[in-house]
This record gives C-alpha cells, structure tokens and sequence, in this order.
C-alpha cells in the first residue's frame, strides 16, 4: 500500500505544477478541452496581462453548489440561460460590470449578473444524400414525415435536451405533449449527451439529430463536407446562449474584472466561431469565417429568459415524459 | 487468526467506510429531505428486471462458451479468450455504437434480414439494454467460469475418463458442482453491475421509460442538484445490492471434492463429433456477437490513429499509470479480503467486497469531493481519488476470481500448512503466490483495464491537463472528431487489453 501512496502523491504533483494565483476559472469540459474555445482564449488574454489562467473543467453548476462559499473559482464560464436561475440563486456571484451594447444576438440582454459569450440556436440537423423530403416546418415535421427518425438528448441530462423541451412548449403550447407523442414513434432514440446522438447521426442510423444551426458549419469548413444542413422552422427556433459570471468573493477582483471586459472583445469573440462551432455574441458579420456565412439561419429567434425557463422547467419535463410515454 | 486474516478485517473495514462515507457526505451536505417521488417505483422495477435477465442471459450463453474453451485446444485460442474479454473494458459509447452498427436500423443484421425479405428488428427499447448488458457482461461471465472450469483438477478429469463417464456424466458429477460454486456469485456481480448502469439504459432505451435508479442518481445530482434524494436513491442501491448479496452467499454452496495433484490434465472427454460441432458453433457465435461491434466501430479510428496530436498520448500515459496503482491496490486488498472471507466470521468480506459494485460511481465521487474540499483543492486530487474508486468498484471482480480459489487452497492445503507450521510471508510465497497466480493476475488484468478505461470519477474531478484517455474520447466526440474519438477507443482498447495480457501472461504460466 505504501507504494500506492507515493504513486499516488506523484500523480498529484503532476497535475499542480502551476505558478502562483493564476485566475481559476470554471469552464464544460468541451469548452475548456483543447479541442474547444479555451486554450486559444487562454493564450490571448495571458498576452494582454502577467497572469495566468487556469481552467477547472466539469458540470459548472453542480460543482459550484457543493463548494458554495468553499469555490476557488474567479470566474464561472458555459452557464446556459436555463440554468443561469438557479445559478443566481446561490447567491454567489457579482454584476458584471460590461457595456452590453451593440450584441449581434437576436434576443435583448438585460442581465446584470451573466455575461453572454456565445449563442446559438437548437434545430435538427440532416444528411442532403439521407433526406429529401426535409420537413418546412415544426409543425410540419410533428404531423407528417412518418419515417423520418430522431435522435434527441434527454431534457432530464442534456441542456441541448432541455432547450428542446422548451422550444417545443414554446412552439406548441397546450398541445407540447401532444406533439411530443406524435414524434415518439420516429424519436429512435434518447441520450444522455450531445455526443452519442451525433455520433448515431454521423453513423447513418438516424436521419436527423437534435443538435445547432452551426453544426453544418464544421463539416462545411472542418471537413470540407457541404452534406449537412439544418432544417429551418418559420415558428422560430429556441435559442441557447452561454454566459459567463464572475464571483463575489473572488480573491483577484481586477483580474477577474479583467477577464470579464475581455469577453466582448473582438479578439474573445473572433476566436467563438470555428472555436466552440457557434455563434459570438458581439462580433460584425464581416468577422465571420466564410462557412458561417453560406449557413442557412432562421429568421425568428425564441428564447424564454432564465427566470421564465426556471419556472417552466418542470412543466416542460412532465411534457416530455408524458408524451414519451404515450408511445 | 492470523495476520493475513487480521489485515482483511482491517481491510474490509475500510473498504466499508470508503462506501458509506461519501454517502453520508452527499446526505450531510443535502440541503432539506425530499423524499421518493411516485414515479421511482417504476424505475426500480425496470432496473431490477432489466438486471435480472441481462444476468440471467449472460450466463446462460456464458456456461457453453466457457466450457467450450475449456475442453478445447485450438491454435489462437489464447487470442480468443483475450479478445473476448474486451468489450467489458469498452467506453459505453464505443459499445452502443458498435452494437448500433451490427444491430440498429442500418446495421448489418437489418441489412441482412431485408435481403430475406423480413421485417427489421429493433434494437431501441428493453430488447437494446439487454443486448447491451449481455455484450458487456458476458464475457465476464465466460472469463470468471473459464476460471472456474480450469480450477477442477485434472485428477477428477482422469478418473472420470477411466471410469467412463459419458459427457453428461461428467457434466452431472464434475461440472454441475463446479458451476454450483461460482454461478451465484458470478450472477450477482453482473445483476449489479446492470443495476448501475445507466448510459447504456438511455441510449437504447429509447426513452423515458428505460430510466434506472443511476440515471435518477445522475439526472437528481446533475440537473436539480437535490443531493438528498441522490443519497436516498445512493442508499437504495446499496441496500440492494447488500440484499443480493446475502442471498447470494446462501446459494453458493461449496464444490466438496478431494483435493488433487494440482496439475493440469488434457481433458479427455472432449471427443465426439457432436461436441466438437456444438463448441466450435459456441465460440465462433460468441466470438461473431462480441467482437464484429468491435472491430466495425474500432476500424473506422484505425487510420485516424498516426494522426493523433501528443496530448492524446500524453492522456494515455496517465491512464496507464492510473490503471498501475489501480490493479496493484486492488489485488493486494482482494488478496488480504479473500483471506478474511475464508476464515472465522468471513461472511462480511465477501458481503463487503461485492457491495461496492452496488455503490453508484456518482455518489462516490460526490462524496468524496465533498470529503477533500475542506482539506485539499480537490482538483489537484483528481488522479489519485480516480485511482481509489478504481480499486475499490474493481475489488468485487477480483474478489469472485480469488475467494474461490482461496477456499479451495485453505481447504486442500489449509491442514498441511498448519501442520508444517507455516505462515505468515513464507506462507504466501511458498503456498499462496504459486497456487493463486491465476485468479490474482486475473483480477489485476481485469482491474487494469477497468480502471484504464473509467470515465466516471476523473470527469467530476479534472482539470484540463489532467485527461485521461476515456476523458478525452468524449471531448474529442463533443468537438464533432468522431474519426479521432474512434482512434482514441482503439488506442484505449489496445491499452487494456495490453495490460489485461500482460498481468493474465503473468498468471498462466504458473501451471498449464
């Protein structure tokens, strides 16, 4: 045992080879992963500064509740609108601080304490070679289509999930479990995360995915693959943005307020698109990369704000179980 | 008693506490009670059946493929039994693509069934979790009663062809009591694994309805943060899995025969046209069901591989060297458990010992970080605290290769080492090391390659430079690199089965 011990102390040295008080920020793992937005923006803002990021990676929230007043975090970033409430409520973190004019969202941004980084929009993704009667609308893909399968992230598990949920009750209001009973049958299956339905996407087992609008954006500039597109909805498609938060108690306040006015710059923002395969929340259209801009993008945007999503988000459960159930 | 004895009380005590204390952490830290919901009467239902038959089934299928392999010599047949073993260790996504390949709606059994002109077979709903289940598990099953079969000594075998016992004989006198002594526990292990399963459950449940008590865990910690009723649903699960246990304990009956040379003998009743049809059609199926997933999900990473940037290695070399300290504390406490569970008042070890395969992954972790916060940046931990709930979520497996053996060893050289004298260290290098090589690189391989390919824990705790392979694998698939997560799954899989060989080498060739 004394062996495993010293082992053990080795691996931890490995992990904590960091200079001194570096901002300790939050962040989903695929945001942070070096295969994300993370260690790009890591790089550009230690250039602006003498100082250091370090990332901690994981489910933001949860973790953020078990340390409480005990976090080590300066910064939270990833926090999704739906789960922006209940993040609020622990009372833990600070305004932010940052002018919010001239955001290129569709969706007006009041809030003080969550700072939006990047956004998108929820839609089902599509083969062009699979699929070639591609559904006009929602309620069009709700009524016909027989044979057109899903794949979709639990609501229960998934914010990509639980963005669902919530279009589908904005969208089909009294009628939502209704609806999700008549996609039941075609829904080949639900999974805990994005990955595992994109992947059966990507397989060919199904010939749809609950996924973005700038999902086509990767395979388009990442693989050369122009196969991939979004089917547009004229009711409007529910918009996920991610925000960021600074922390009352943090013990770096300039540094964190630092990182906070960093968020909306054009160096932040231009690193968003082919970073996180999303859209940033303040950047001209001209910034963009040349595939974003051949993406087909709905023109109404549908979005309940984080107070409204809290309190819906039981309803929007129970439709979802409901209407499952019904199968 | 002696001081092994002692040390696997001492052992299975802290073993004990490693699965209540985070309990009781996630429960104390839990902000009001809320109690069972109406809804979780139905999830406990589908869990315990889904576990049941996915057990069932698995050993069902398991007992002719192992006796197969046991009575048969056959050039590769030691690439056979390694590669059977590979699905238990596969990351669940790696598995539900491969099964999505071979059985989903597009896959080759569909194709093949249109050709016919039949109707497709889905693999969405309780059909899906069970197939999955029966995927992953039996193999175990196949490698724990190969284990079993290997054990009977040749004597038994020799004069069982002398007395010329036909094969249904041998099956009713040698075979039957062998498979009395380990099924039971073996059955166990598996319906707890499936009881705590729960990312297979959703992707092929295909829906709300597959929800198990470790997805309500998951889905009570992750989405409503209502940590009371992850401890209660925690505690559920426990107590199922302690319930199964004993019961388990009381159908496990001991095989009683004589001991033997300790040699091992060809088989001499492998003959015969008919068995040699019947246990070339079992491996060649089982090899077919377990390995075509496999190797069509695995193939399509194979070119991606040489294109792998360093931090992918990089990740790997952490999972070796978690899957190092891993093996080595689980073979040493399931060595000093399983002398513990042979002696005086021994129950407990084995109840112990198989329970934390009951514990759920996420309460543990949970628990555990809200154990260190106090004390150390959890965090900086997150190799080390990977490492513990490795070896302990790994003992059970260890344990079911090694309390067998141990019996049989206490039981047919127990008098003679008394007798002699003999004990302590000398004890275990004359008389345990040699006759428990086997079952102990077992359960090293197995634990090795568990721990390697272990997502659960290292994604609660890490920091970004402290990846292991599993952990990548899944940021690779979150960031659209499918081709490269399938080169990451091969080089997991290649990782673990390596180490799984490597300890398994070290066991075999103690004998036959």
């Amino acid at each position: 045992m004394r062996s495993t011990i010293t082992i053990a102390a080795g691996l931890t040295l490995i992990g904590t080879a960091v200079a001194a008080e570096p901002l300790t920020v939050y962040a989903p793992d695929y945001f942070a992963s070096e295969w994300g937005p993370g260690p790009a923006i890591k790089a550009a803002f230690e250039a602006s500064c003498s100082c250091e990021i370090d990332y901690v990676t994981g489910d933001v929230l949860p973790r953020l509740r078990l340390e409480g007043e005990r976090t080590r975090a300066d910064v939270v970033i990833g926090l999704n609108t739906d789960d922006a409430e209940r993040a609020r409520a622990t009372g833990l973190f600070a305004p932010h601080n940052v002018d919010t004019m001239g955001l290129t969202m569709p969706v007006d941004w009041e809030d003080d304490v969550f700072l939006p980084f990047n956004w998108g929009h929820t839609a089902f993704v599509y083969d062009t070679t699979r699929v070639d009667d591609v559904p006009d609308s929602f309620r069009d893909l709700v009524d016909n289509h027989p044979d057109l399968t899903l794949a979709i992230q639990d609501p229960r598990t998934s914010v990509s999930g639980l963005a669902m949920a919530l279009w589908m009750h904005r969208v089909f209001g009294e009628e939502a479990t209704d609806a999700w009973a008549a996609l039941a049958p075609r829904i080949v299956t639900v999974t805990k995360g994005w990955s595992e339905s994109y992947g059966m996407f990507t397989d060919g087992e199904v010939e749809m995915v609950l996924s973005y609008t700038t999902s086509p954006a990767y395979h388009l500039i990442a693989e050369d693959d122009d196969t991939k597109k979004a089917a547009i909805f004229p009711e409007g498609h529910y918009v996920m943005v991610e925000t960021a938060g600074q922390l009352a108690r943090t013990d770096q306040p300039d540094l964190a307020q630092a990182f906070m006015d960093f968020i909306l710059s054009e160096e932040f923002q231009s690193i968003i698109p082919e970073g996180n395969w999303s859209l940033p929340a303040k950047l001209p259209p001209e910034r963009m990369p040349e595939g974003f801009a051949a993406l087909a993008m709905p023109e109404v945007a549908l979005i309940y704000d984080s107070a409204e999503a809290e309190a819906l988000r039981d309803t929007v459960i129970a439709e979802f179980e409901a209407g499952m159930a019904a199968r | 008693m002696t001081t092994g004895t002692r040390l696997g009380h001492i052992a299975t005590g802290a073993v004990a506490a490693a699965l209540l204390l985070p309990l009781g952490a996630v429960a104390w830290r839990a902000e009001g009670w809320s109690g069972f919901r109406a809804s979780d009467g139905h999830v406990l239902w589908f869990t315990l059946w889904q576990a049941m038959v996915s057990a069932a089934l698995s050993i069902l299928l398991a007992v002719p493929v192992a006796r197969a392999l046991a009575r048969r010599r056959f050039p590769g047949r030691g690439w056979v039994v390694l590669l059977l073993g590979a699905p238990f260790i596969l990351p669940v996504i790696v598995a539900v693509l491969g099964l999505v390949a071979v059985f989903g709606r597009t896959g080759a059994v569909n194709t093949a069934l249109g050709w016919a002109d039949l109707g497709p077979v889905s693999i969405y709903g309780w059909q899906g979790v069970i197939l999955a289940h029966v995927f992953f598990n039996m193999p175990l099953a196949t490698r724990l009663i190969l284990q079993g079969w290997l054990a009977v000594p040749g004597e038994r075998l020799r004069l069982a062809a002398s007395l010329g016992f036909a094969p249904g004989d041998t099956f009713r006198l040698l075979e039957w009591p062998m498979l009395r002594g380990v099924v039971p526990g073996i059955f166990l292990v598996i319906f707890l694994i499936c009881t705590t399963s729960f990312a297979v459950a959703l992707a092929l449940g295909g829906g709300p309805r597959a929800t198990t008590v470790e997805l309500a865990i998951y889905q009570a910690f992750r989405f409503d943060f209502d940590l009371s009723r992850a401890a209660l649903l925690g505690a559920v699960q426990l107590c199922l899995g302690g319930a199964a246990a004993l019961l388990s304990l009381r159908l496990t009956l001991p095989s009683g025969f004589g001991a033997g040379l300790d040699r091992a003998v060809p088989r001499w009743d492998s003959g015969g046209w008919g068995l040699r049809v019947q246990d070339s059609a079992a491996i060649l199926l089982a090899c077919l069901f377990l390995l075509l997933p496999m190797v069509l999900v695995l193939s399509q990473g194979a070119l991606a591989v040489t294109g792998l940037p360093a931090s992918v290695w990089w990740a790997a070399v952490r999972s070796l060297a978690v899957a190092l300290t891993a093996a080595l504390a689980t073979t040493a406490l399931a060595f000093v458990m399983a002398q513990a569970a042979t002696g005086a008042r021994g129950g407990w070890a084995e109840v112990i010992g198989t329970l934390s395969v009951a514990a759920s992954p996420l309460v543990l972790g949970t628990g555990l970080y809200v154990l260190l916060l106090p004390v150390v940046n959890p965090v900086s931990m997150a190799l080390p605290v990977t490492v513990f709930v490795n070896a302990v979520l790994a003992l059970p497996f260890a344990l079911r290769a090694l309390i067998p053996a141990m019996r049989d060893l206490d039981r047919d050289y127990g008098r003679l080492s008394a007798s002699l004298g003999l004990g302590g260290l000398a004890w275990v290098r004359l008389v345990a090391l040699p006759r428990l090589r086997r079952p102990l690189g077992f359960a090293a391989g197995l634990t090795a390659a568990l721990a390697a390919g272990d997502l659960g824990v290292i994604a609660l705790f890490a920091s970004p430079d402290q990846a292991t392979l599993p952990l990548v694998l899944y940021q690779l698939m979150g960031a659209y690199r499918m081709e490269d997560a399938k080169a990451a799954a091969l080089i997991l899989v290649a990782l673990s089965l390596g180490l799984f060989w490597l300890f398994e080498r070290g066991g075999r060739h103690a004998g036959a």
